[in-house]
């Protein structure tokens, strides 16, 4: 079995459970075909040799954000019954839309690559921690410090929406 | 050992374009389809990891760890944004106890 039947059986099963994600009705089956989905593109990092990324991809994904999706939606109490359905004619509506943006994106993608592959023969190194956080603390220092105004912001905003206000008794 | 990239050993970056764009247009469709709040904000997160997965075919393609660098952040701006989405929802659902996007139409003129 060579990488490139692997590579396109990885492919498939990724379309597959990201097809799943807005197939399913109901909303806790589509958040965790939603956590396979990036199961299978952090396989794909693998296969690309980014395993910093992979791992990443992981824990901030599949492990925290998603979390936060299952709680949210625990927190709502949804369910098959109460989910909301939209006609058949924004169905096909949407469908034609993606067909066609899909078509435009080939066409204007697929001899847009002029430039030959890499064959330097430490290639397979660039994803691993040392290298990323090496130009991540060199190169890309200030963009990852603002990145932390950026959390802290993101933090109060969701603590202030979510707080309950007080109740004005009269 | 010396270990090729996976372009190197036969697999084209056609396959990972035809493949992301794949995937993009999936989380389009998602948005357009479903009126449930919480599953738009799941297909954005789709769309994200799309366009990540073509960064990170490209920077192995091209040999160059920027574009991994790049996945990173988008990563860091994902997981805010997944954060005050989610808690604007969970106000608009206090208020509305809904999660239907058709309902929240006070700014429609």
């Amino acid at each position: 079995m060579n990488l490139e039947t692997i590579a396109i059986i990885l492919g498939g099963l990724t379309i597959g459970s990201a097809l799943m994600v807005i197939i399913s009705k109901h909303p806790v089956r589509s958040v965790l075909y939603l956590v396979l989905t990036f199961f299978m593109i952090s396989a794909n990092y693998i296969l690309m040799n980014a395993q910093f990324i992979a791992i990443v991809n992981i824990i901030v994904y599949a492990g925290a954000i998603m979390v936060l999706f299952l709680f949210v939606l625990m927190l709502l109490n949804l369910s098959r019954e109460n989910e909301p359905k939209s006609s058949i004619m924004v169905k096909l509506g949407a469908v034609i839309a993606g067909g066609t943006l899909f078509t435009v994106f080939i066409a204007a993608l697929k001899d847009g690559v002029a430039v030959a592959a890499t064959t330097a023969t430490d290639a397979d190194s660039i994803g691993l921690v040392e290298n990323l956080g090496h130009l991540l603390f060199t190169k890309y220092v200030l963009p990852f410090e603002v990145s932390s105004v950026l959390f802290i912001a993101a933090m109060v905003g969701a603590v202030l929406l979510a707080k309950r206000e007080k109740q004005i008794i009269e | 050992m010396v270990l090729a990239t996976i372009f190197q050993s036969g697999v084209s970056i056609e396959f990972y374009i035809v493949l992301s764009t794949i995937l993009f247009v999936i989380g389009m469709i998602g948005v357009m389809v479903r009126r449930n709040a919480i599953i738009l904000l799941m297909c954005i997160e789709l769309m994200l990891n799309a366009v990540n997965l073509l960064m990170v075919a490209f920077s192995t393609y091209f040999g160059q760890a920027d574009g991994q660098i790049f996945v990173f952040f988008i990563m860091v701006v994902a997981a805010a944004e997944a954060t005050v989405g989610l808690s604007i929802l969970v106000m608009a659902y206090r208020n509305l106890r809904t999660t239907d996007v058709s309902i929240f139409n006070k700014l429609k003129g």
